[in-house]
């Protein structure tokens, strides 16, 4: 009884901990963002001029939120299509299959990879294929980024996707297929409609990965700090510009990169929210 | 287990207690001083290099921290250090926010080179005027007239350039943009001077490593390097026509060569653009900083001492001669003469310490 007692205060205080990391989290960055909010106000958000020189000092977010949504979404985009039918012929198509089997290894295997090995590999391998393929002289920019983090989400969809549409329930299939459905019919009309809000959660969370992504699109997206206007302009992330202005930067510049990093906060928080409340409408 | 884990924590104190004494009896009749300083990170490798070879000839222990220029004099400013280490001297604004009048002290020089590729056609010489066409964006083919004009000697290709810039904040962006600002009025109106800046053209990369990389791996591309990394890489580098009308591919020389003019008496001076004849343009000093009057902090004497023998010793022609070692230009005689000069300035109570 007393052992119990413990163990429940053990498991409050640790779940505790986790709020009072994330409230601090949230405090740090809006503290640090107030001289950057303070100083252009609304303006941060939707002007595009970043300029660090000394005494020229204004800085804008616009080009680097459109960079992460835009990168982001194309992502998704293309990941959809990959990640639900490669699910499909793991969970349904071949389901314990031996070639399921191999291939849902080595989806885990992919989503085990580091972030740093797929960008070493988009810049020696996709990007020199982007160019030779004549899409753009010299590679970078947002489509190459997007194709990289698309590669880099699809494991993630495709690992939790497979494995919902494998807990439809046996039963319901079989009935179906009693009734003489055919498997396009089933997939359309049991498995769909049951999987779906965990289909879609794992989208979420694949998108989620997109957003935050620094190290491959670094590499990857050119780094310029414009908004970009076509799909193989040079452009910038949100994650990607802290990580590499972060270093040498004080004062107003340094409150600007932390309300970047607090947009790119609240932004995942949406997406989550939003996510969260059609997962239950779904459901 | 625990029993294990506590005896083996006592032997390893008692290993180190050993070796400590050891080493103490070593340097006991030197009188062990411990000097630290920190700062700049494009010196790095040559302080590393002459520190090492320092602290076991003289067995006075010295760390380098490579934490940035900045941190460097906020570590001299909180007065962390022995001295710090900084690529950009310090405007008369920023040397009043320190406590007490400090000094520069010159160690070395580097250079930033302009990096390209496109294989087959080494030595392409630039002009100013091209350099800023090029890094503004307004030259966008290798083979545009101007650049054709003057490399009449080879046949350029019909290429699209790429400008490659410093994605992080540098002060390699800082030199080259000072150079910059200096031969072009657009330049300074438009884009300016800066550890980072607001480029308008290009894609940026991260670390010298990143910008080298990059233009090896984009044929056509183009951007700026710290000399040390280039030469260690051997890139393929423009050669630039300097303030006296001469074309000078970057090298140890050439670089050095920039220091030869008459310098103020405080080596206070961002050498881009130097009028040496032979000068590559785009050159700089980096600096170490310490403070005039060394008895601060209840420092003692021997502290100071050591420290000033170590800069002395910095200068001299043993750890200059070494500098190209590691890819970086020595001071010319002048200017050894001059840092000479300013260490015998550096006070104790008053009184100069080296003499």
């Amino acid at each position: 009884m007393k052992s119990d007692k413990i163990f429940k205060y053990l498991l409050f205080s640790a779940s505790f901990l986790v709020i009072i990391v994330a409230a601090g989290m949230v405090f740090t960055l809006s503290s640090g963002a107030i001289p950057a909010f303070k100083e252009f106000g609304l303006k941060f958000i939707i002007s595009n001029q970043w300029n660090p020189t000394e005494g020229r000092e204004s800085y804008g977010a616009l080009p680097f939120i459109a960079g992460t949504v835009i990168t982001s979404v194309i992502a998704l985009l293309l990941c959809i299509p990959l990640a639900f039918s490669t699910s499909l012929f793991i969970a349904e198509y071949f389901y314990k299959k031996r070639v399921a089997m191999f291939l849902s290894t080595m989806v885990d295997l992919l989503a085990g990879i580091p972030s740093i090995v797929y960008g070493l590999w988009g810049f020696y391998v996709l990007r020199p294929f982007i160019v030779e393929l004549g899409l753009s002289p010299q590679g970078y920019g947002i489509f190459t980024a997007s194709l990289i983090l698309a590669i880099m989400i699809i494991p993630y969809a495709t690992s939790l996707s497979s494995e919902i549409i494998s807990m439809v329930p046996n039963d319901l299939k079989e009935a179906a297929y009693a009734m003489g459905a055919t498997r396009l019919e089933v997939i359309f009309n049991v498995i769909l409609p049951n999987a779906r809000s965990g289909i879609f959660a794992s989208f979420i969370l694949a998108f989620g990965r997109a957003l935050g992504e620094t190290m491959a699109v670094t590499m990857l997206i050119g780094n310029s700090n414009i908004v970009p206007t076509g799909l193989f302009q040079t452009g910038n992330t949100m994650a990607s510009v802290i990580a590499n202005q972060f270093g040498e930067a004080d004062g107003l510049k340094l409150s600007s990169l932390i309300a970047i990093g607090l947009i790119l906060f609240v932004i995942t928080g949406l997406i989550n929210a939003i996510g969260k409340l059609i997962i239950k409408k779904l459901a | 287990m625990k029993r294990i884990l506590l005896l083996s924590v006592i032997i390893a104190m008692f290993a180190a207690c050993n070796s400590g004494t050891n080493n103490s009896k070593k340097s006991d009749d030197k009188k062990s001083v411990a000097i630290t300083a920190a700062g700049a990170t494009f010196p790095l490798p040559f302080y590393n290099m002459i520190f090492k070879k320092y602290s076991s000839e003289s067995g006075t222990l010295v760390t380098y921290g490579g934490i940035g220029s900045g941190g460097g004099i906020r570590s001299l400013k909180d007065r962390l250090v022995d001295f710090g280490a900084t690529d950009a001297f310090l405007s008369e604004s920023k040397m009043k926010d320190l406590p007490a009048e400090i000094v520069h002290i010159p160690t070395c020089l580097g250079a930033v080179v302009i990096a390209y590729n496109l294989p087959g056609y080494d030595g392409i010489k630039l002009t100013p005027d091209l350099l800023a066409g090029i890094f503004m964006g307004e030259i966008t083919k290798w083979n545009d007239a101007k650049i054709q004009a003057n490399n009449k000697d080879l046949i350029m290709p019909n290429k699209q350039i790429t400008v490659v810039y410093r994605s992080d904040g540098s002060g390699t962006t800082n030199i080259f943009s000072d150079y910059m600002s200096k031969i072009s009025t657009e330049w300074a109106s438009e884009i300016g001077v800066g550890k980072s800046l607001n480029w308008k053209t290009g894609i940026g990369a991260k670390g010298n490593p990143g910008v080298a990389g990059t233009i090896q791996a984009t044929e056509g591309s183009v951007g700026y390097v710290g000399s040390e990394y280039a030469f260690e890489q051997n890139i393929q580098t423009a050669l630039l026509k300097n303030a006296a009308g001469n074309y000078i591919k970057p090298s140890i020389q050439s670089i050095s060569a920039s220091a030869q003019g008459d310098l103020p008496a405080n080596t206070c001076i961002m050498l881009t653009n130097s009028s040496a004849v032979d000068a590559y343009p785009i050159s700089g000093f980096t600096w170490l900083i310490l403070y005039k009057e060394q008895n601060y902090n209840n420092r003692s004497f021997a502290q100071a001492e050591a420290t000033l023998k170590l800069l002395d010793w910095v200068v001299s022609n043993e750890a200059q001669s070494s500098a190209s070692k590691v890819n970086y230009a020595p001071l010319p005689e002048k200017a050894v003469k001059q840092a000479k000069e300013i260490l015998r300035s550096v006070t104790f109570n008053g009184e100069v310490i080296l003499k």
